[in-house]
């Protein structure tokens, strides 16, 4: 009787413990089969072309998608501009001089920006720049790609700086060195690699953001000349086309989505070698 | 000392603490901005409706009438699913990561889990339109709906895409944050736990459910709120897949909408202030229900901090 329980309890305990290695291989199957399954239909779509030219007109086949390529690099580059300063400083400060009640708004905040659903900046976005302005733009993207940039931004540079050792600042002051001269020439430059993959892991995140966009920058199907005119991005392409009901541009949203998804595995892969050790820096 | 330092009158530090002060502030001002707005310009949709939006089912823009009921539905109908399919398989990969894995093979795999979360939702939009979609119409609701049709959230429907469609994508999505806190959460329970239920005879299975889920629950409980959360508010990959019909139907295999949804599709075309006003109004709900959830989740996840400080 009891060597039955026994057996029984091993049985259950084999059971349970193969099934969570089950589910961890479903997991990563399922990673793996999404890589594969885009590389393999992306891959054939993606040639000079495809990164040179313009969409064709409806119903021709052919042509690209440089004017997507260019409207996001334009759009991640207006977003870092607007992002990366507000979530910088207000990281230096939680690390640098937040101790209060003040500091645990503002990180709430941040946190709350953070929760906040993409398609909802997107709306911030529209009522803020795209009505007052009486039009779809480069500028209202960039503003609400920015927007998402903050929370993130804030929190790798809070952590990386908190990873500096006190010591470290306090040599700084002990050889009489202000303290806005020890952030920024000892405690940022100590911290420097960690903060620049943090904003490189930022930007890989908002670069795939198709909703924020939908309303905001819109689409284009030519060149968007300067900041004030609706553009094309490669998320948006990838939204349109998809649901399109042309053969041919299933094909490039395939290859627009393995462009977007090299990118976004190159950004975390790198970062992965790059970024110090949490534990070894500490 | 620092203080000091200031009251001398460097500029430099003066500047350098007020800009930081000024940027904190401005995250500050932008989130009390982004309320201010989303509740001033639903106002039109907020007086001719009231409270009555929530629970009304019509959405009609020729007519002028809005309720938000079949997209509230929606949204909660295809989060559920999502999180009964992605519970045990996130925990699951969770337990045997902290458990079985050795270090190394657990890195690694916590590297892939985590870039399953890097993918940008419109991808996982395009495989779920042209995998997961007519995999379900030709294979898996024909086979489901054949054994357990006779219960209503089973019956057959033609279409592939629909509120079960949106789930299972909507699972794949947030198994990454479930995985990946969950993992955090059993790292942080105490080694006595486990070896007091070792010392008591347990299986190393019974170890784990006896002993250690228990003991991490509210920090387990934390990431499933910190996934719903993710659920709820995700828009590219369900409004491509959702089927974006705005009824409210008994079978998951059905077409349905969410609040997520209907916005991508119709803000940019609202025919009218009003129709403008009542998506905005939904934008507004949505982002009251996600801030609820997330602060949810953080509280429970802070609660564990605590538990796990005071004891080892």
């Amino acid at each position: 009787m009891k060597s039955d329980s026994m057996t029984l309890r091993r049985w259950v305990n084999r059971v349970a413990l193969t099934l969570t290695g089950l589910c961890a291989l479903v997991t990563v199957s399922t990673l793996f089969f999404l890589l594969g399954y885009i590389t393999l239909n992306g891959i054939g779509a993606i040639n000079w072309e495809f990164l040179t030219q313009l969409p064709k007109p409806v119903g021709e086949t052919g042509g690209g998608m440089a004017n997507a390529i260019v409207g996001t690099a334009k759009l991640l580059g207006l977003a870092s501009l607007i992002g990366v300063p507000i979530g910088f400083f207000g990281g230096i400060y939680l690390s640098e001089y937040g101790h209060g009640r003040l500091a645990f708004w503002v990180r709430y905040a941040s946190d709350v920006l953070n929760g906040v659903p993409s398609i909802v900046i997107g709306i911030f976005a529209y009522i803020l720049i795209v009505l007052p302005m009486k039009g779809f733009s480069t500028l209202a993207g960039g503003f609400a790609l920015g927007i998402m940039m903050i929370p993130i931004a804030v929190r790798t540079t809070e952590e990386f700086l908190r990873l500096i050792p006190a010591s470290v600042r306090e040599a700084s002051y002990a050889l009489g060195v202000r303290q806005w001269k020890t952030t920024v020439f000892v405690v940022i430059p100590a911290a420097a690699r960690g903060l620049m993959t943090g904003i490189l892991l930022d930007l890989a995140r908002v670069a795939g953001e198709t909703a924020p966009l939908l309303f905001t920058a819109l689409n284009n199907r030519i060149w968007s000349h300067g900041w004030t005119e609706p553009t094309s991005s490669l998320p948006v392409m990838i939204y349109t086309y998809a649901i399109s009901p042309y053969e041919d541009w299933h094909r490039q949203a395939w290859a627009a989505a393995l462009v977007l998804m090299l990118l976004v595995l190159v950004v975390n892969g790198g970062a992965r070698i790059l970024l110090p050790r949490r534990r070894e820096t500490a | 000392m620092r203080s000091s330092r200031s009251r001398s009158g460097n500029w430099g530090d003066r500047l350098f603490g007020g800009a930081s002060l000024g940027f904190a502030l401005l995250i500050l001002v932008l989130v009390a901005v982004l309320v201010g707005e989303l509740a001033w310009n639903s106002r039109l949709a907020l007086r001719a409706f009231g409270p009555a939006f929530l629970w009304s089912q019509n959405w009609d823009p020729v007519q002028e009438l809005f309720g938000a009921l079949p997209f509230i539905y929606g949204t909660l109908a295809t989060s559920v699913v999502a999180l009964l399919i992605s519970i045990p398989l996130g925990l699951g990969t969770a337990i045997f990561l902290v458990e079985l894995a050795p270090p190394r093979v657990s890195e690694t795999i916590s590297f892939l889990v985590e870039l399953l979360a890097a993918i940008p939702s419109v991808i996982y939009g395009l495989v779920g339109l042209f995998v997961v979609v007519p995999w379900v119409r030709t294979a898996f609701c024909p086979s489901v709906s054949a054994a357990l049709g006779w219960i209503p959230i089973f019956q057959a429907s033609p279409y592939g895409v629909g509120i079960f469609t949106a789930g299972i994508i909507l699972a794949v999505m947030i198994v990454p944050f479930i995985t990946t806190v969950s993992r955090e959460v059993l790292l942080m329970v105490p080694r006595s736990q486990r070896e007091a239920a070792l010392a008591l005879g347990a299986t190393h299975w019974e170890m784990v459910s006896t002993a250690i889920l228990p003991y991490a629950r509210s920090g387990i409980a934390g990431s499933i709120f910190l996934a719903l959360a993710r659920a709820l508010g995700e828009t590219m990959a369900v409004t491509m897949v959702i089927g974006n019909r705005p009824e409210i139907r008994a079978s998951l295999f059905e077409p349905g909408y969410t609040m997520a949804a209907v916005l991508a599709n119709e803000f940019s075309e609202a025919t009218s202030d009003l129709h403008l006003h009542a998506l905005i109004e939904i934008g507004l709900v949505l982002f009251v229900i996600t801030i609820i959830v997330n602060g949810l989740a953080r509280l429970l996840l802070l609660k564990l901090g605590r538990t796990t400080e005071g004891r080892s």
